[in-house]
């Protein structure tokens, strides 16, 4: 049996390389994969706990965010087309009006 | 209130002028001259037939029942104050009242036709209406602070009138200077009354009066004397005395009804009503009273040296006022409070009509008010001069008319009251020459000889009529009939307190006696009919040198005053510029205060600290800003970055609890 441990050092790495991700890509759609990475990450802790304490309340949580990831998918695709209708760029960089 | 009481509804004799002000103050400038007259006069006139009334009931009232008290809604209840609306009728109120509408009413009259062509109908009649309200609520009021309503209104309403041609800057600022002046004194009687309320707990006369007369002498003469005094200090502000008389003069810039009505017959008045109505205090607080006297003296003889040398008829009417009132108070000075309401009264008669008719005799000349470009209007304005003779004389203290009962009544009591001294006597008597010489000059200047053109046209155009100059009209009826009646009222109203020496019987004198000699150590009696009447057959010689001097000078020989006033250039100049005290005030208050508030209260006070501490407050609210809006640097990623760095934070601290 593999120990906790291993699952939470996983977790842990996704969840850093989708910040990193996020934190350095430009590419609307790759920041997007980063959060999804960053979601499932969490999910691996989720599932990664409810087999070691037993119980299934965890995993109902994983059914949330994973309801949640879909909408966002559907949402966040949209927009990005939105955007990238009106700026015709994918880089974040570009998509800086909101600001004073 | 008990149903078997009588119910003098005195509270309505307030309130209707105040029904005619709020009527023409709100719509006046839609209705005709004719409708805003109307207004005007029906709630004067009511509120005169109201007093009348309230007067006549009051007289058969037991004397138990006076002073009649009316308790209305109670205004002011915080801890032990209590204050309400409750009117007081006694008959030293009752021959206000009666004053103040009765006067009131004939220049509300006289009004209608004197204003027919100016501006501001509506807003005329308004301000009358309201000043009548004030003046009323003055008298009658039961406590300190609702007459300090009054007192205030009455203020007011003179500063709206006075400035009421606002359009001239002199007018303006005449109004102006009565209102700050009147502050002054505002503050002697606001300090009097805290006085009053920390040593008696209340401000009710009934309350306060009851309570001055169970002192004992010794221990509270020093609290008195400063209650007095700051009365005092009030009363000067409103009659116009040294040392705040100044704005009298420069009120005279408002149309004639109002220095008729305001400056001569009633509000200035209000301070020697204060005086009587608290002469339960001043009659214990001694030196008070002798500065009362002497403040009355000083004033009358000052003020009527001024009247000799000014040229404006207005003018000389005002100094002349001022004088008369310094008689009134040197009368209470001497504990002779009868005597000062009996001058008050007559006074309001004969000032009135003398203001009215120099009104009259404005309106004929089309605006002229210097006497230098007048002269023999004798014959051209018979009714005017008639009536104004009629006035002078009384003024100028000739039997049978009003003035020679109530001038000689004070002058008698400044000899014999306990409080009298021959120097107080020889002073007014003075005065009563000097009065006499400058109303006959006024008089033999405009009505005697021939008419002296203006060179330059009207020099006053404040009154602008249609006809400019030449062609000199008498008045309409409306005008000349309150002359008439003020007349009569001028000639007769000495009547009432004929003195027991010349005949009569003292009536004024003993009708007022409960309410003004209660607490007073009793005035001099009339026992000496020898003295008195020498002392009348004095004053009326002393008139009569006076009305000598100004036939001559005026109209038997006009090349002498030049000559006069040549040889004593200096004191002439001196007394034509007023004693030059507005000049002194000028450099010794208003600079002062001036310079003061501009280099400190303005640059220091104002730009250098309250405006500066909260332009910094912006200044430092604008940089710190200016830094922080860096945070928001429209830069995705960044956000992101500051949101990795919280959690990351927040993940460090939950580690480094857990480890503690």
């Amino acid at each position: 049996m593999v120990p906790l441990a291993y699952y939470l050092g996983l977790s842990a790495i996704l969840f850093c390389l989708g910040v990193l991700g996020f934190l350095i890509k430009r590419n609307i759609i790759t920041i997007f994969i980063c959060i999804e990475l960053m979601l499932n990450a969490v999910n691996l802790s989720f599932v990664a706990f409810s087999a070691y304490l037993k119980n299934l309340n965890a995993q109902v949580f994983v059914f949330f965010v994973m309801v949640v990831a879909a909408a966002e998918a559907a949402v966040g695709l949209a927009i990005i087309i939105a955007v990238f209708r009106t700026r015709e760029t994918l880089n974040v960089d570009r998509v800086n009006l909101l600001k004073l | 209130m008990n149903s078997s009481e009588p119910n003098l509804y005195l509270w309505l004799i307030p309130l209707l002028p105040l029904i005619g002000a709020a009527i023409n103050g709100l719509f006046g400038h839609r209705f005709s001259k004719s409708v805003v007259a109307t207004v005007g006069l029906v709630f004067v006139a009511a509120a005169f037939a109201m007093s009348a009334w309230a007067s006549a009931q009051l007289l058969h009232l037991p004397q138990s029942k006076i002073p009649y008290i009316e308790d209305h809604l109670p205004w002011i209840a915080a801890g032990g104050f209590h204050v309400d609306f409750s009117f007081y009728l006694d008959q030293l109120s009752m021959v206000m009242i009666l004053v103040v509408t009765g006067v009131g009413f004939l220049i509300h009259v006289y009004s209608v036709g004197y204003m027919e062509h100016e501006g501001g109908y509506y807003r005329f009649f308004s301000y009358l209406n309201l000043f009548m309200f004030f003046m009323l609520t003055l008298v009658l009021a039961s406590s300190y602070l609702l007459m300090f309503v009054g007192w205030e209104g009455v203020g007011l309403a003179s500063y709206l009138l006075i400035g009421f041609f606002f359009k001239k800057d002199s007018a303006a600022n005449a109004g102006k200077k009565a209102f700050i002046v009147n502050r002054i004194g505002d503050f002697g009687f606001l300090i009097a009354m805290f006085l009053m309320f920390q040593k008696f707990g209340s401000l009710n006369f009934s309350d306060v009066f009851a309570k001055v007369s169970r002192l004992s002498g010794e221990s509270s003469a020093g609290i008195l004397t400063a209650i007095a005094l700051l009365l005092l200090l009030g009363a000067t502000g409103k009659s116009a005395q040294i040392p705040l008389y100044v704005w009298l003069p420069d009120a005279m810039e408002g149309p004639t009804p109002v220095s008729a009505l305001i400056h001569a017959a009633t509000m200035v008045t209000a301070g020697v009503y204060m005086v009587a109505r608290s002469n339960f205090i001043f009659s214990r607080a001694p030196v008070a009273l002798a500065v009362v006297a002497v403040i009355g003296c000083v004033t009358a003889l000052f003020a009527a040296t001024i009247g000799m040398a000014q040229t404006d008829i207005k003018r000389v009417l005002a100094y002349s006022t001022i004088s008369q009132l310094g008689y009134m108070f040197l009368a209470c000075g001497v504990a002779a409070y009868s005597a000062a309401i009996f001058h008050l009264m007559t006074h309001a008669f004969f000032k009135a009509l003398l203001f009215l008719c120099a009104g009259s005799v404005i309106h004929a000349l089309g605006g002229e008010q210097d006497m230098r470009n007048m002269g023999g209007l004798r014959k051209k304005i018979p009714v005017t001069f008639w009536t104004m003779t009629i006035g002078t004389f009384a003024i100028a203290g000739f039997p049978p008319l009003a003035g020679f009962f109530s001038k000689d009544e004070i002058l008698f009591q400044s000899l014999v009251s306990p409080y009298g001294t021959k120097i107080l006597w020889a002073m007014g008597l003075i005065t009563a020459g000097i009065t006499s010489f400058y109303m006959f000059r006024l008089w033999f200047m405009t009505f005697f000889g021939e008419r002296r053109k203006a060179e330059h046209g009207a020099g006053h155009d404040d009154h602008g009529h249609a006809n400019n100059g030449d062609h000199v009209h008498e008045s309409p009826l409306i005008m000349l009939a309150p002359l008439a009646i003020l007349a009569f009222f001028s000639f007769t109203g000495g009547w009432v307190n004929i003195p027991k020496a010349l005949g009569g019987g003292n009536r004024f004198d003993q009708f007022l006696a409960p309410v003004l000699n209660a607490g007073a150590a009793a005035t001099a009696e009339h026992e000496n009919p020898g003295l008195e009447i020498g002392l009348a057959l004095t004053s009326v010689f002393v008139a009569s040198i006076g009305l000598a001097i100004a036939w001559l000078f005026y109209y038997k020989r006009r090349d002498l005053p030049g000559k006069v006033t040549a040889a004593l250039n200096g004191v002439y100049t001196l007394v034509r510029d007023k004693y030059r005290v507005d000049e002194l005030y000028n450099w010794l208050f208003v600079q002062p205060v001036i310079k003061l508030s501009r280099n400190f209260l303005w640059q220091q006070v104002d730009v250098g600290t309250i405006d500066a501490m909260v332009n910094e407050a912006a200044d430092s609210a604008q940089h710190i800003s200016n830094e922080a809006r860096r945070m928001q640097s429209g830069n995705i990623r960044s956000y992101a970055g500051w949101v990795a760095l919280g959690a990351a934070v927040v993940v460090a601290y939950m580690i480094w609890a857990g480890l503690q």
